[in-house]
């Protein structure tokens, strides 16, 4: 059996721990709740430019952007999203194992990675995976310009023929306690499907130059969206997962309090019967 | 009074303000545009400048608007702006950082340097001129 000091011991350093993961669960509520409103608030913004790409595809003729053109798939590039930072229960290694198995399932096309956070970028620069480009540290504000600088690098790739088709592996936001593994084609565009209740638009300067503006907005747009639902899950992952240790840890010190009360009720049972085993020697 | 008809000006960070007007004034590709009630169906490509509102009181708001797209429809005018401010909100500092760097490399225009890199620092250029001119 421990000895009290050990116990003692053991309670203190599991209180420590549980310290630190009640505050890290209420800094992910806290920032959980922010990239809730940062999505939240950029939905519209996405429908509306969704909306008026399927307006102008109705009405323009000539809506071919390079962007949208379909090409043999040699090459792929996989973009893969997920965390800086671990502690977030399954966040992270559920992105990584479902990169694994696309990457093994995949074996016909040759696929390249493009690595958003340091986990991913770490774990597979580790096994040596084929990685075009890392990017890390983009901060709980993913904002606009992050996702326009890192999608016209990716647009690049494409467009320069470097790949052909590119991916987008990652974790859309249910809930705080429920998300799921997204898998998309992020480039080329599926063409939009030309639905317009006006047909009789006046465009300035042209339909072709608004289309060419609009295209690259629009995946900037997409891949901001990705972003934001990652950066969603993993705070609502790492709240729920910072909640659980904080349980867990509760429960562990109420165990070990009841073997450090026992521990002690022995040491001073023994303790009276040595002193009444002793009297009656004496007697 | 003139009739109103619904604005919205959305951008990528938040929505901001979906209201009643009688009238918009912004910065097209072809040059400023006022928009009334009942005007025709449009979409236009919008430059760094100046957006005036003016609200069913007939009180107008200024903003400054960095570029978008903007569309009528039925009354309906919608401004996807890819950043809109009013003046007391602009970082003048920010803007006049902007500009410098935007000017540094301009300046360095010449063969070897990608084209696209300029047109972006043109564009910057332009969006922090536009912030300074309307920054109180």
């Amino acid at each position: 059996m421990p000895s009290l000091a050990d116990i003692n011991r053991r309670i203190k350093s599991v209180k420590n721990t549980q310290q630190i993961t009640k505050a890290m669960e209420m800094v992910s509520a806290a920032k959980l709740r922010r990239a809730q409103e940062r999505l939240e608030a950029a939905r519209p913004y996405g429908h509306k430019l969704t909306e008026m790409l399927e307006n102008l595809a109705a009405v323009a003729a000539d809506t071919n952007h390079p962007l949208f053109e379909k090409r043999p798939v040699q090459k792929r590039a996989l973009v893969v999203i997920a965390g800086d930072k671990g502690l977030a229960g399954s966040y992270n290694a559920n992105v990584i194992r479902r990169a694994e198995g696309f990457l093994k399932s995949g074996n016909d096309v040759e696929t390249h990675l493009i690595t958003v956070g340091k986990r991913t970028r770490d774990y597979f620069t580790r096994r040596s995976a084929p990685i075009l480009k890392s990017y890390a540290e983009l901060g709980d504000q993913v904002d606009i310009l992050k996702a326009q600088t890192i999608s016209r690098e990716i647009m690049g790739y494409y467009l320069s023929g470097e790949v052909d088709e590119i991916m987008v592996l990652g974790t859309r936001f249910i809930s705080a306690m429920t998300r799921s593994i997204t898998l998309e084609t992020f480039l080329p565009i599926e063409p939009p499907v030309g639905k317009a209740e006006v047909t009789n638009y006046i465009f300035e300067p042209d339909a072709a130059s608004i289309f060419a503006n609009l295209v690259p907005r629009y995946v900037a747009n997409s891949l901001l969206m990705s972003l934001l639902e990652s950066s969603a899950s993993e705070h609502g992952a790492r709240m729920v997962a910072m909640g659980a240790a904080s349980t867990n840890a509760r429960d562990m010190i109420g165990r070990l309090t009841l073997i450090r009360n026992r521990a002690r009720q022995a040491a001073i049972t023994k303790e009276i019967s040595e002193i009444v085993g002793g009297a009656e020697a004496l007697s | 009074m003139a009739a109103p008809f619904r604005l919205s000006v959305i951008t990528q960070a938040r929505t901001l303000l979906t209201d009643e007007v009688t009238s918009v004034t912004a910065p097209g590709s072809e040059g400023y545009l006022g928009i009334w009630a009942n005007h025709a169906p449009l979409v236009t490509m919008l430059v760094p400048g100046r957006l005036t509102i003016k609200d069913l009181q007939g009180n107008e708001k200024v903003y400054s608007i960095s570029g978008g797209f903007l569309e009528v429809s039925r009354n309906v005018v919608t401004l996807l702006a890819d950043s809109v401010e009013a003046p007391t909100d602009i970082d003048k500092e920010r803007a006049k950082a902007a500009a410098k760097r935007a000017r540094e490399r301009l300046a360095k225009r010449g063969p070897g340097i990608v084209d696209i890199d300029m047109t972006r620092a043109e564009a910057a250029l332009q969006r922090a001129l536009n912030r300074l001119k309307h920054a109180r």
